[in-house]
Formats: structure tokens, C-alpha cells, sequence
């Protein structure tokens, strides 16, 4: 056992104190407001307490809009907990220019430690820092040992979460070098609070944020080693199961950079490449949203499906810079700021200006002895991430806190986290004084660092305890800097030389979003067609039960069994228990209304529509993106088998048809024809011909009675959309040939099957070429076969029937040829141009076998 | 003694591959006892950008990729090394124990006890705990010189366990070899520096080859030989000592060192991804062939 003095000597300074911040005295909690809080909270309380809470609900339902506050992907189809708190922190510009020199500081210390510990690792052999925090802690990654070029600056991104002490000053809770949680969130907040209160910020000066984002655009451009005049910046997420998704999303959006996962980058010739609808395109800088260990498949955690295997050997070879460095976790130590201001003297010459909550690492000594002594009144907490003790609060069984601790104390350290400042807070309906914690934003420029002027500061309650980190949920709030003068308008326009003109950028669609388009169209058609249909029974279901007239009874199972094919929600209508079902639907139509967990139902239809539609919102038009979230959010009319064919589902059925139009209508008449336009149009072509032929061989493929046919062949225009079409064309003579002419080859009508087609064919010939490809493409050989055999059908012929069949055979002989025309072609275009996904397999190295 | 070593692996795929990325720790390192005359690495199909590069640890790791799309994929590695026994190092060893290492350790910062300390803690495949320390304890009484009682942790080891096959993969915690009492000699090789970690030593992963000979008076059979794993443990000054608790030997002149690391997850011989391929097979020959003297 080393001896106290030895540990002294040879570890450095810890920042060590040997008392509680607080005595025994609990926290009195209740905090002094300032100047500014307090014009602010007399502002706010003029408004009163309702018109307030009205605000702050018109301001919950712009963020919900934009789904900042749930997640679409969750087990659960539920919204999520963010709520927001329209009450602003406040920081005067005095306040904020000594934090901002201390957190420029604090970033610069940081990216020199980092450095140090992939590169010569002097720190440790000086004895400035323990080799402990740096080995045994599982973020120090071994492959990137030597990876970080020397004299560069590879911290590019910092972000520090800070907490205030009744003395006023902030400290640093915790410092983040990983995918930072809440740069977007505090971009969001502040639009959200700008439109919701824009009285308020004629009241204050108040710094703006956009300038931050600008700096970050520019120092990610900067890092790119090849293309630099118009480097391919990309931001890489772990994917949209992931809680933060929406904030990958936002950011990739407002700065303009393609959203990309794992799969759509791929290392070849040591260089790393995203697949697109064109071919692949060269990367140049990534900006991370995925954790370190998960990066490379290769080299670092084998079982990581988000990663881009050989990523780090791209990196080695200078192809490809990431944001941050990969291996920048090591940072995320809650023991390193005990060693920081001796650190900071040592290597910037400077005293450390801003401080760290009070810490104990229970690797030394003395400090462990007063961590055990402490138990009560502080926070265990692990150096890094591990199930064990995360961030337990004081108070908490110090017994087995203690033995956690003494089996392995360098993994363990003591936080005083009790006796912090009071702000503010506009919780469940009054404004209260709640302890706050304020994430800060800094990326790198020239040898220093920017700090965005605000950050997001979220509302800690007993649940929401400070200890437990990057817990999501509870309030967050916009955080305001304060300024005398007021900032000019900042924009992320970038400005051209002026005798540049600016080429455009066609054909670059990643290949997932492509797929993700062609799913939208195929999902908004599908529940469009399903609705249509549905609304079709509902009627006959509303006439059968008035008149009992046997004639409408054949036609309702009809429809219904036509329901099952369309939405291929087998056995349904048409399996063992049919007979059961048709003689009382309203179960089964209750499950295909709502059941969510019911591939083929409206709601799963909805669902899947909305999980499509999330990862490409930038390239939806706005209102089309809030149609999808709105019907997502609305359809779940209450129903009870009961309600089935009353009026109310009836008119749910309506609105929900007029909203799908209204998307389609959006993305027609507001998106340019390019590559992902036409994915979405032919998405919906290719479904709408499918159900039309689905809808066509349930109905019209067999024979009726005389009596009933007329009723079949309404319900089938009127399905379709097509009854007025029909009736001014043909007057009202009500025949299967002309239906068909109408329905199948006319191929001028957008409900037609012809129609259906020639879109597709155009769509698929403007899809742009891989390169160097000369021989006509699998896509295009089976639209035009599909073409052909359709103009080569006379209708009249298609309605003939050999002796007494009771069905009309040519008819569905064509519409499976069609069918199948069209699956293949659909599996073409995945091929094509969705990047098929091959799942990736790790080729296991053998298993050691001795020869002894 | 020299040695030609081959070490073949072969990949066979039910479906072809377009792409793989590999990394191989096959090059055998120099190390203060085994001189690498040549090494070369032959990959069929003919691989794209091939690199080699030291690790943190000073293993020669090499990257290649296979970017056209291929059925099998072939590496074979052919290193000729000389390895010389170094009978000094067991008795400047000894002049240690585990607590005058312990206090190196904790207290100086030489070149020799800094390249030391990350082979000090836990690591992917090792957790350290009371256990594997309870069970390290009796062959460590106070002052016991060092090399007398790793061997005689190795000896145990080598008589606790039974060697088979099949029970174990690279997945199986050191827990569960604790308590099954079973495994091959990578979890030989990892009971033993987890053992030594701890007990506040450094011990680290070795993966190397051994020279096997045949019963005598029959012919050596070409390519039944395998890799091999054993630990080794600091001593200060003295440097690292080897011990191999799956054949129960302190290696001398039979054992070909490849690389070393904190455990297999560091060093492992060959590791890809593939993609596409369906299921696959995987082939492996070792053969260890001792060159004559005269051929030197």
C-alpha cells in the first residue's frame, strides 16, 4: 500500500477540501432574485397565472410539433416527459463573460489532456494524473493510441453541464465530449419561446444563438483534409430508436448536413463513402452522434450495429476526420476534475477559473476516508458509466455503498451535490424556486473555443436529481445571456465570392432516405386506400341494418372479404372462421380500425407512416411533415364495438381521408422534381396500383346476381374515387366492361391502373444512373413489360367467360400478371437503390486450441 | 531454436461476400528473447490497401479489405523466428515478491514500470475481484520470491482445471471458468492474470505458438499444430517472466511469441466483417517446424 505522502507526491494535487460546503444545517433553498428575474417574474405575472399557462401549452404543443418532446419510436406509442418551462434562466453579461472565459479555459485544458493520453502520455508518467482514471477507465479506447494528430485540436466539441452554488457561482457538474444531449433542444426552446413570448425579448436584450451554430458549420468545414473547398459533412446518428434522434435530426437539418446511420457509410480504399440513389460519395468529416465504442465494429465494440467497420483505419489514414475524436469518453471522468487545477497550471500556466463541484476521488487515501466518513451527505459516483452505483444521491444505504466502494475505490468518487442556488421555475401551475442544471455548448475556432451564449437548462426535481446523469424528462427552459448591446442578425447563409456561382446539388440522396421516401408514399397510399374502402362498408353496414335487404348483405361481405386482400389482414374475412365474422363484423373492423400491434390496421398503417416520414422531415415540406403528426396524433377515435357503424368513426374516416390529400397535395405541389419526389410518387403509384388490383380481384373478378352487381360495381367506383368520373363519361349505364376501361387502361385518369403505370415509368427513367452503366436497368425492363401487356388487352374481351364459371377468368388472369409485374418491380428498386441491407457478420477470430 | 511458422486460416462462405474488412495480429514481434527473421502475410483473393502498424502495445497489426466480391478468403501468415531461452531472467525474478512489485508499481515512474501499469487494471474480458484474489492468496505468502509463486499459481491452475474444448468460447467469463472448472489455455491464460491483477500485480495476455513433438519414433504431422495463449507477469527490473499454465512449463525455447495485450480482445489473431456471405466455415492449420541447425 502506497503511504499518504508517497500518494501525494507522486499523484499531485487532488482538489481536496476537507469540509462540507453546508453544515449540518439543511439547505434553506429559497434564492435571492436578481434585477432582471425580478422585472421578468413581475412580467409574467402580470399575465397571471392562466394566460401563462396557456402560453406555456401553446409553446409545449410548437414543441411537440416539431417532436422535440416524445418519441414516435418508443415501445409505447405515448408522448414523451419533456414539458417546457417558460420561464428563462437569466445571466447578465458580467456573469456570462467570466463563465465563458472559464469554460474556454476549461475546453483548451481538456483537448491538451487529450492529447497527452493518446499520444505520450507524460501526464501519468510526471504523476499529474493517476494511471488508474486513465486504465481502468473503459472510455480510454487502446486502438486509437496514436490516432490523434500531433498539435492539431481534436476537442472540437465540448459541452459542459453546470450547476449553481448558493454562493452564486456556477460549477461544473459534469464534462461531455461524447454526443452532446441538448444543443438542439436549446435551439428549439428558443424558437419556441420567441414566438410564444415575443413581448419578453422586447423587455431584454438577449443574446442570440445562431452564431454558435455558424461557428460550428465553419470549424467542421475546416477539419475536412481533402475536398476543402466543399467538403461532405455528414452527421452520423445511432438511429431513430434512439431517444435523442429528434435532436440528430434538428441539427443536421439546421446546418444542412445529410442524417445518416451506420449502414449508409461504408470504408472502401481506406476512404469513407455514403451510399446514394447515384452511387457513392465521398465523406469527409463526420460529425458523431454515436458514442465512441460503438464507431467501429472492427476494432472497437464487436457487438455494435451502428458503427461503420474499418471507420478508425480511415481515420489512421487521414481520410476522414470525426467530431470529436474518437476516444474523447476518457474525458467523461467525474474523478479528472479533482486533478484539474493542478493540470491547469501545469499545462496553460493558468489558475483554473472555473471550479468543479466539490469532488473526492476514492483512489487516494485521505479522501476516501472522508468519502466513507461523508457517506450520507454525498453522491457516489462511478468514473465512468457502469450499472453499478450510477449516480446514486446521498443518503442512500451507506452501507453497501461502502463496500462498493472499498472492493474497488479508484472506480468511485464522492460529489457534494447538496446547496445549490435556486431559480425560477413555472411548474404545475405556479411559479416555484427549483435547483437547475445548465448544459453549455462549445466548439472549437482557430486555437480556441466558442461558447454558444445560452444552453439548455432543465428543471431538477427530487426524481430529476442532479446526481443522476443525462436523464431525460421533467422541464427544460431557454436560458437567457443578457446583453447591452443588441446582437445583429445572424444567419447560416453562407456568402459567395462574388464572381462565384454556385453549382447545384442534384442526385446526392443517401440511399436509407431514398427507401425511406418510397415507404412514405406506399404507407400515406395504403391508408388512404384502406380508409376509403372502410368508409365504402360503413355505409352498407349502416343499410343492411335498416332495410336487411338480402342484396346488400352478398355485397357487404364482399366488400368486407375485399377489405382483408387489401390490407392483407388474413385469415380476417376470408379464412376458417369467416362465415362468423361476416354475419358480425364489427370486431374485426373494430381491430382493423385501431389496433396498433395489427400490421395492415389503420392505426399500424399510420404508424408506420409517421416512422417513415420522421428520418426524412427535411426533406418534406413543412405543413406535410405537421399533417403526418397531426393525424398520428389524433387517430385513435375512442371506439367501442358498439360505435362501429355510427356516425363518429364515419366522420373520422372523412377528416382522416381529407388529411392524407392534404399531404399528398402538400408534397405535389411543393416539392421539386427531383430524385426525392419521385421516390414518394413512386411509392404511392406502385401501392395504389396494387390495392386497386387487390381491390378489383376481392369484387368485380366474380360473378354476381344481376341484382347484386349494380351495388358491387358502385361500391368499386365509389371505393376508388371514381363515381362521378364514371357517371359523366357513361351516363348511368352501370357495366363491368366500361368500369374496367375506366378503371384498368385509361391512361389519362389518375385512379387508372395505365395511369398508375406510365408514372412509374417516367419516374423510374428520370431516376438518375450509377455511373459508367450501359445496359437498360432491371426497374425499367419490368415497367415496360408491365405496359405492354396492359395496352395489349382489349376490356371487352376480359368480361368473357367460358361456359358457366362463376368467375371472370381472363380478368384475373391480367391482374396477376399485373401483380406480379409489380412486386418484382417494387424488390428491383430495393436493389437498385436502397442499398439492400446485408447484414454485416463478424467473422469470428477462432478460439484459441492448445497443442499441449 | 528456429522455428518456420504457418498459420493458415481460411474462410469458406455459403454466399458470396462484396466486401470485408480485416485486422490480423499474425506478424510474431521481436521481444528481449525471440529474434523475427521474416514474416509476410499472403492473402488470396489479393486484398486492397494492406497496412501494417504497431499497436499501444507494440503488436504488429495488419489491415486489409477485400472489396470485390469473393466465396473464400485465405490468410496465411509464414514467420521465421529464432527463440533463445534467457535462464537468468527466473533468478533476477526472484529477487522480487509481490510486495516489492506491488510498491514499484504504485510508487515509480520508469520507462519499464510505466509500460507496466495498463496491464495493472481490469480490461474487457478480465474483472478483477475477491474471488480470483482469494484464489491467488495461498501461493503468495509475505515475501515469497516472485517467480516461486506464480509458478506455483500456475501449477495449481494447471492441476484445478481440466483442459476441454468445446465447453468455452471467447464470450465466457472468468466467473464462469471459476466455477465449471473447465476451459482451453485462453482461459488459462486469462485465470492467470486475473489472478495476478487481483493481487495488485501486472500480468498480461500472451498469444504465440508452441512447439509440439511427437511420440516418439512417429513422424511429426505437418499443419496439426494450433495457436497457443499463456501469461506473463512483471518483476520489476528483472522485466516480464512467461508461465504456461495449460502445459503447466515456464516457456523457454518452445514457445513463439506473436503479441501480447491485456487479453485476447486486444491480440486476437484474426478478426472481419464481412458482408453478405450467409452462413460461413472457417478452416484453421498451424504447423510449428523447427529449421536444422544446418540450414541457419
Amino acid at each position: 500500500m502506497k503511504t499518504e505522502t508517497e500518494q501525494r507526491k507522486n499523484s499531485g494535487p487532488q482538489f481536496y477540501a476537507t469540509e462540507l460546503a453546508c453544515g449540518s444545517e439543511p439547505c434553506s433553498g429559497a434564492g435571492q432574485l436578481r434585477p432582471q428575474e425580478q422585472k421578468l417574474i413581475q412580467t409574467l405575472e402580470t399575465l397571471g397565472a392562466k394566460k401563462l399557462e396557456r402560453r406555456r401549452k401553446d409553446a409545449q404543443r410548437l414543441l411537440r410539433e416539431n417532436s422535440a418532446t416524445h418519441n414516435v419510436f418508443g415501445p409505447v406509442d405515448t408522448p414523451r416527459s419533456w414539458q417546457f418551462d417558460p420561464i428563462p434562466l437569466i445571466i447578465d453579461s458580467e456573469e456570462w463573460t467570466q463563465l465563458e472565459q472559464g469554460l474556454i479555459q476549461r475546453a483548451k485544458l481538456l483537448n491538451l489532456l487529450l492529447a497527452d493520453l493518446y499520444g505520450p502520455q507524460t501526464l501519468i508518467e510526471t504523476g499529474l494524473l493517476p494511471a488508474e482514471l486513465i486504465f481502468a477507465h473503459n472510455g480510454f479506447l487502446w486502438p486509437c493510441k496514436g490516432l490523434l494528430a500531433a498539435g492539431e485540436q481534436h476537442l472540437n466539441l465540448y459541452s459542459a453541464d453546470l450547476v449553481k452554488g448558493q454562493d452564486g457561482r456556477f460549477r461544473v457538474l459534469e464534462d461531455r465530449t461524447q454526443p452532446s444531449f441538448g444543443s438542439g433542444y436549446a435551439l428549439e426552446n428558443r424558437i419556441v419561446m420567441t414566438r410564444s413570448f415575443p413581448r419578453l425579448f422586447q423587455d431584454f436584450q438577449v443574446h442570440r444563438l445562431a452564431m454558435y451554430y455558424r461557428a460550428l458549420r465553419n470549424r467542421l468545414a475546416l477539419l475536412a483534409r481533402h475536398n476543402r473547398s466543399e467538403p461532405r459533412i455528414v452527421v452520423l446518428t445511432p438511429g431513430p430508436e434512439q431517444e435523442s434522434f429528434f435532436e440528430h435530426a434538428y441539427i443536421a437539418s439546421y446546418l444542412g448536413y445529410p442524417l445518416v446511420q451506420g449502414g449508409d457509410l461504408i470504408v472502401r480504399d481506406g476512404c469513407v463513402w455514403l451510399k446514394s440513389i447515384s452511387g457513392l460519395l465521398q465523406v469527409d468529416v463526420i460529425l458523431r452522434r454515436l458514442s465512441d465504442e460503438l464507431c467501429d465494429p472492427l476494432e472497437l465494440r464487436r457487438d455494435s450495429r451502428s458503427g461503420v467497420p474499418g471507420l478508425l483505419e480511415a481515420v489512421r489514414l487521414g481520410n476522414v476526420v470525426t467530431a470529436n475524436a474518437i476516444g474523447s469518453s476518457v474525458l467523461e471522468n467525474p474523478a479528472l476534475p479533482a486533478f484539474l487545477p493542478g493540470l491547469c497550471r501545469h499545462l496553460l500556466g493558468e489558475e483554473l477559473a472555473l471550479p468543479s463541484v466539490a469532488t473526492w476521488w476514492c483512489g487516494q487515501p485521505r479522501e476516501r476516508e472522508f468519502v466513507l466518513r461523508n457517506l450520507e451527505r454525498l453522491t457516489v459516483k462511478p468514473i465512468y458509466p457502469t450499472a453499478e452505483l450510477a449516480g446514486r444521491p446521498a443518503g442512500e444505504q451507506p452501507d453497501s455503498r461502502r463496500e462498493i466502494i472499498l472492493a474497488a475505490p479508484h472506480l468511485y468518487v464522492g460529489q457534494e451535490l447538496t446547496c445549490l442556488a435556486t431559480v425560477p421555475a413555472f411548474v404545475t401551475d405556479t411559479i416555484q424556486n427549483c435547483t437547475s442544471i445548465l448544459s453549455t455548448f462549445l466548439t472549437a475556432q482557430d486555437d480556441s473555443y466558442v461558447v454558444m451564449p445560452g444552453g439548455m437548462s432543465r428543471i431538477t426535481t427530487c426524481e430529476n436529481h442532479p446526481a443522476v446523469p443525462n436523464q431525460a424528462g421533467g422541464y427544460s427552459k431557454d436560458t437567457w445571456v443578457l446583453t447591452q448591446e443588441p446582437d445583429k442578425q445572424v444567419n447560416l447563409w453562407l456568402h459567395a465570392q462574388p464572381d462565384q456561382l454556385i453549382t447545384p446539388l442534384f442526385g446526392s440522396l443517401p440511399s436509407r432516405a431514398a427507401e425511406n421516401l418510397f415507404w412514405v408514399g406506399r404507407y400515406a397510399e395504403r391508408t388512404d386506400a384502406s380508409a376509403r374502402l372502410l368508409r365504402v362498408i360503413l355505409a352498407k353496414l349502416r343499410e343492411f341494418n335498416e332495410f336487411r335487404d338480402p342484396d346488400d348483405r352478398r355485397s357487404l361481405d364482399r366488400l368486407l372479404q375485399a377489405l382483408t386482400h387489401i390490407t392483407s389482414t388474413f385469415p380476417g374475412f376470408v379464412g376458417k372462421d369467416a362465415a362468423q365474422k361476416l354475419a358480425e363484423p364489427r370486431a374485426e373492423l373494430l381491430s382493423l380500425t385501431c389496433d396498433i400491434e395489427r400490421p395492415g390496421s389503420l392505426r399500424s398503417s399510420l404508424k408506420s407512416l409517421s416512422r417513415s416520414a420522421q428520418p426524412i422531415r427535411d426533406m418534406l415540406p413543412e405543413d406535410a411533415w405537421r399533417i403526418v403528426d397531426t393525424i398520428r396524433q389524433n387517430w385513435h377515435p375512442k371506439l367501442s364495438v358498439g360505435l362501429i357503424g355510427g356516425g363518429r368513426l364515419h366522420d373520422s374516416v372523412n377528416k382522416l381521408i381529407v388529411q392524407l390529400s392534404a399531404f399528398n397535395g402538400l408534397t405535389n405541389e411543393n416539392m421539386a422534381r427531383e430524385a426525392a419526389w419521385m421516390l414518394l410518387n413512386i411509392g404511392r403509384r406502385l401501392e395504389r396500383a396494387l390495392n386497386l388490383i387487390a381491390l378489383l380481384r376481392a369484387t368485380l373478378v366474380p360473378c354476381h346476381e344481376p341484382s347484386t352487381e349494380a351495388q358491387m360495381l358502385e361500391a368499386v367506383l365509389a371505393t376508388s374515387n371514381s363515381l362521378i368520373v364514371f357517371r359523366r363519361r357513361y351516363r348511368s349505364f352501370m357495366q363491368l366492361p366500361t368500369i374496367l376501361e375506366l378503371l384498368l387502361l385509361d391512361e389519362n385518369y389518375p385512379r387508372a391502373l395505365a395511369y398508375q403505370l406510365q408514372q412509374l415509368q417516367k419516374h423510374i427513367g428520370d431516376l438518375p444512373r450509377e455511373r459508367a452503366e450501359e445496359t437498360a436497368r432491371r426497374d425499367e425492363t419490368l415497367i415496360a413489360a408491365a405496359i405492354a401487356e396492359l395496352r395489349g388487352t382489349d376490356h371487352k374481351q376480359l368480361t368473357r367467360r367460358p361456359g358457366s364459371d362463376s368467375s371472370y377468368p381472363l380478368l384475373e388472369e391480367l391482374l396477376v400478371a399485373q401483380k406480379e409485374h409489380l412486386e418484382q418491380l417494387s424488390g428491383a428498386l430495393m436493389q437498385l437503390y436502397f442499398s439492400p441491407t446485408v447484414v454485416p457478420q463478424q467473422l469470428g477470430s477462432v478460439t484459441q486450441e492448445d497443442s499441449s | 531454436m528456429k522455428y518456420r511458422v504457418t498459420h493458415s486460416t481460411q474462410y469458406l462462405y455459403s454466399e458470396p461476400v462484396g466486401l470485408c474488412r480485416n485486422q490480423a495480429c499474425l506478424l510474431p514481434r521481436e521481444t528481449a528473447r525471440q529474434t523475427c527473421h521474416t514474416s509476410s502475410l499472403r492473402i488470396e483473393p489479393d486484398p486492397a490497401d494492406l497496412r501494417e502498424r504497431l499497436d499501444g502495445f507494440g503488436n504488429r497489426i495488419c489491415h486489409f479489405a477485400v472489396q470485390h466480391s469473393h466465396e473464400k478468403l485465405q490468410v496465411t501468415a509464414i514467420s521465421e523466428v529464432t527463440v533463445t531461452p534467457d535462464a537468468n531472467a527466473m533468478a533476477a525474478a526472484n529477487h522480487f515478491c509481490r510486495e516489492s512489485v506491488g510498491k514499484r508499481l504504485a510508487g515509480e515512474r520508469t520507462a519499464n514500470t510505466l509500460a507496466a501499469l495498463p496491464f495493472l487494471f481490469d480490461s474487457p474480458l478480465i474483472k478483477t475481484g475477491p474471488r480470483l484474489a482469494a484464489y491467488a492468496m495461498p501461493s503468495f505468502p509475505a515475501e515469497r520470491p516472485l517467480v516461486d509463486a506464480v509458478a506455483d499459481l500456475m501449477q495449481r491452475i494447471h492441476h484445478d482445471f481440466s483442459y476441454d474444448p468445446g465447453v468455452t468460447n471467447i464470450a465466457t467469463p472468468l466467473s464462469e471458468v471459476m466455477t465449471t472448472r473447465r476451459g482451453v489455455c485462453q482461459d488459462f491464460a486469462h485465470l492467470g492474470v486475473g489472478c495476478l491483477r487481483s493481487i495488485g500485480l501486472a500480468a498480461r495476455y500472451v498469444s504465440g505458438y508452441i512447439e509440439t513433438l511427437p511420440p516418439p519414433g512417429q513422424e511429426r504431422l505437418v499443419g496439426a499444430d494450433a495457436s497457443h495463449a499463456w501469461f506473463s507477469v512483471y518483476a520489476a527490473d528483472a522485466g516480464w517472466i512467461d508461465f504456461d499454465p495449460t502445459n503447466n512449463q515456464t516457456p523457454m525455447e518452445q514457445h513463439i511469441t506473436v503479441a501480447w495485450g491485456r487479453d485476447f480482445s486486444d491480440v486476437s489473431p484474426l478478426r472481419g466483417i464481412a458482408l453478405g456471405g450467409g452462413r460461413h466455415k472457417v478452416v484453421v492449420s498451424v504447423d510449428v517446424a523447427r529449421i536444422p541447425d544446418n540450414r541457419v
